[in-house]
């Protein structure tokens, strides 16, 4: 029976890269639909009725919700090549853990940093952001990625976000390479894999998303408007984006 | 080597209880140590450094912690009475639900409980949002795992005993009535009644 894969996805959502990674790491073709999130599709609210989020896989007609699901999905499903998770149990609960980590800590504290104004609440969320990747750099350790030798699990989780870096240094000013040049080395690595690299938009991208966004709330441009016409930007990829903050 | 299997927790958290019941379903024998969540142990700080939370399971000395990891780890390393189905769709499905259960769910049903009077009608309504979208889950099957308790029955403890008794303990039935959720409370009493579960339930104190 022929596979049918369609992914529903957007552009700047780091959990939608998640999922085409994984895809690119099988080899699967697969079909990519981006999504109007200020005006979702009825395939999306019909494929993803309790969350009416993106991403969804929909494997022949069957959709798969929340991105490290969906990456799971595709690991068991396509098991014959490019493992994903480790085989032992010990390791694969290791690897869940911290992808879940990555989810918790790093997704809400790198949110706070392009949302919040300024001041207190900026510094609070710039610290615990450098401190949830200052552990995961511990947890890298010396192995080239965290799933040891081999790219895996909690590298598709958190590779991703290395696309919004950029973003996150220029509202907060700070660098990340500074705090963890371990973990700049690791993306650098990651960036080298061609399922990552042409799964992960253009960092410029993101902050002109994220500098359009600011200007519409008043929350201030500063520094990103150095981004800001570097890249054009056509109408539906701005929509696109402002439809991501309901994630 | 026989295995040695310590289960750091608390009686009265779901998340602990949950543990337990997916090592009892499985046969493994294990030893529970009760935590003092405002004097947590040195063991337990070692073993969830990151967390510093129950439920952590140590296995031959190493720790698994966070409950839905946890029941994962257990699942694939004892492998009799399955608690997660084979196939890898229905496999993601029951996934899903454990963490709509976890992450939606649960906090809400907590916040209905908790809230100050003005803000409690608002917070009822939206947990039983969430309980209305658990009961379509449901409708036709015994348990979420189908004929018998799978993942999500287990992670859904909160729903199949708490509940009832945080309601009881309040006097009144705030949100989970037989005429507005019938589906779910059948759930319940089929939950209650599966003997694993019943070996389990911390009494009503």
């Amino acid at each position: 029976m022929a596979n049918e894969v369609v992914l529903l996805d957007a552009l700047a959502s780091m959990f939608g890269m998640r999922a085409r990674v994984a895809l690119a790491e099988k080899g699967i073709e697969y079909e990519y639909r981006e999504e109007d999130l200020m005006n979702k599709g009825e395939l999306l609210l019909k494929m993803n009725p309790v969350h009416k989020k993106i991403p969804v896989l929909i494997h022949n007609g069957k959709p798969v919700c929340e991105s490290l699901i969906i990456v799971q999905y595709i690991d068991e499903v396509w098991k014959d090549k490019a493992p994903l998770l480790p085989s032992d149990p010990y390791q694969r609960a290791q690897a869940r853990f911290w992808a879940d980590y990555v989810d918790k800590k790093v997704y809400d504290a790198g949110r706070r940093i392009w949302t919040t104004k300024g001041g207190e609440e900026l510094e609070a969320a710039k610290k615990d952001f450098i401190e949830s990747l200052k552990v995961l750099e511990g947890v890298l350790g010396n192995e080239p990625y965290f799933g040891g030798k081999t790219f895996g699990f909690v590298d598709i989780a958190f590779v991703t976000f290395s696309t919004w870096f950029l973003a996150y240094e220029t509202c907060g000013n700070f660098s990340i390479e500074v705090e963890c040049p371990k973990l700049i080395e690791w993306v650098k690595r990651c960036m080298e894999k061609e399922s990552v690299s042409k799964s992960l938009p253009d960092p410029h991208k993101i902050c002109d998303f994220v500098a359009t966004w600011r200007k519409k709330h008043g929350v201030g441009v500063g520094r990103l408007s150095a981004y800001m016409s570097t890249v054009t930007l056509d109408r539906f990829e701005c929509v696109c984006f402002w439809g991501l903050l309901s994630f | 080597m026989a295995d040695e299997v310590k289960l750091f927790g608390v009686w009265a958290s779901p998340y602990s209880r949950r543990v337990e019941v997916a090592l009892k379903l499985k046969g493994v024998k294990y030893e529970f140590i009760e935590e003092d969540l405002s004097n947590k142990s040195d063991l337990l700080l070692k073993y969830n450094p990151v967390h510093k939370k129950i439920p952590v399971l140590l296995h031959n000395g190493k720790p698994i912690v966070e409950s839905l990891v946890i029941l994962e780890y257990i699942d694939e390393t004892w492998k009799g009475n399955p608690i997660l189905p084979h196939d890898p769709y229905q496999k993601a499905v029951a996934r899903f639900w454990a963490k709509f259960l976890d992450e939606k769910c649960f906090p809400a049903l907590r916040k209905a409980f908790s809230s100050k009077e003005d803000e409690q009608e608002k917070a009822i309504e939206e947990a039983s949002e969430l309980l209305k979208i658990l009961e379509n889950e449901l409708n036709g099957k015994k348990f979420f795992g189908g004929d018998k308790i799978g993942l999500v029955d287990i992670v859904a403890n909160f729903i199949g005993f708490w509940l009832g008794v945080i309601q009881e303990a309040k006097g009144e039935e705030l949100l989970l009535t037989h005429k507005k959720f019938p589906i779910l409370c059948k759930w319940i009493d089929e939950y209650v009644n599966c003997s694993v579960i019943k070996e389990n339930l911390p009494c009503q104190r």
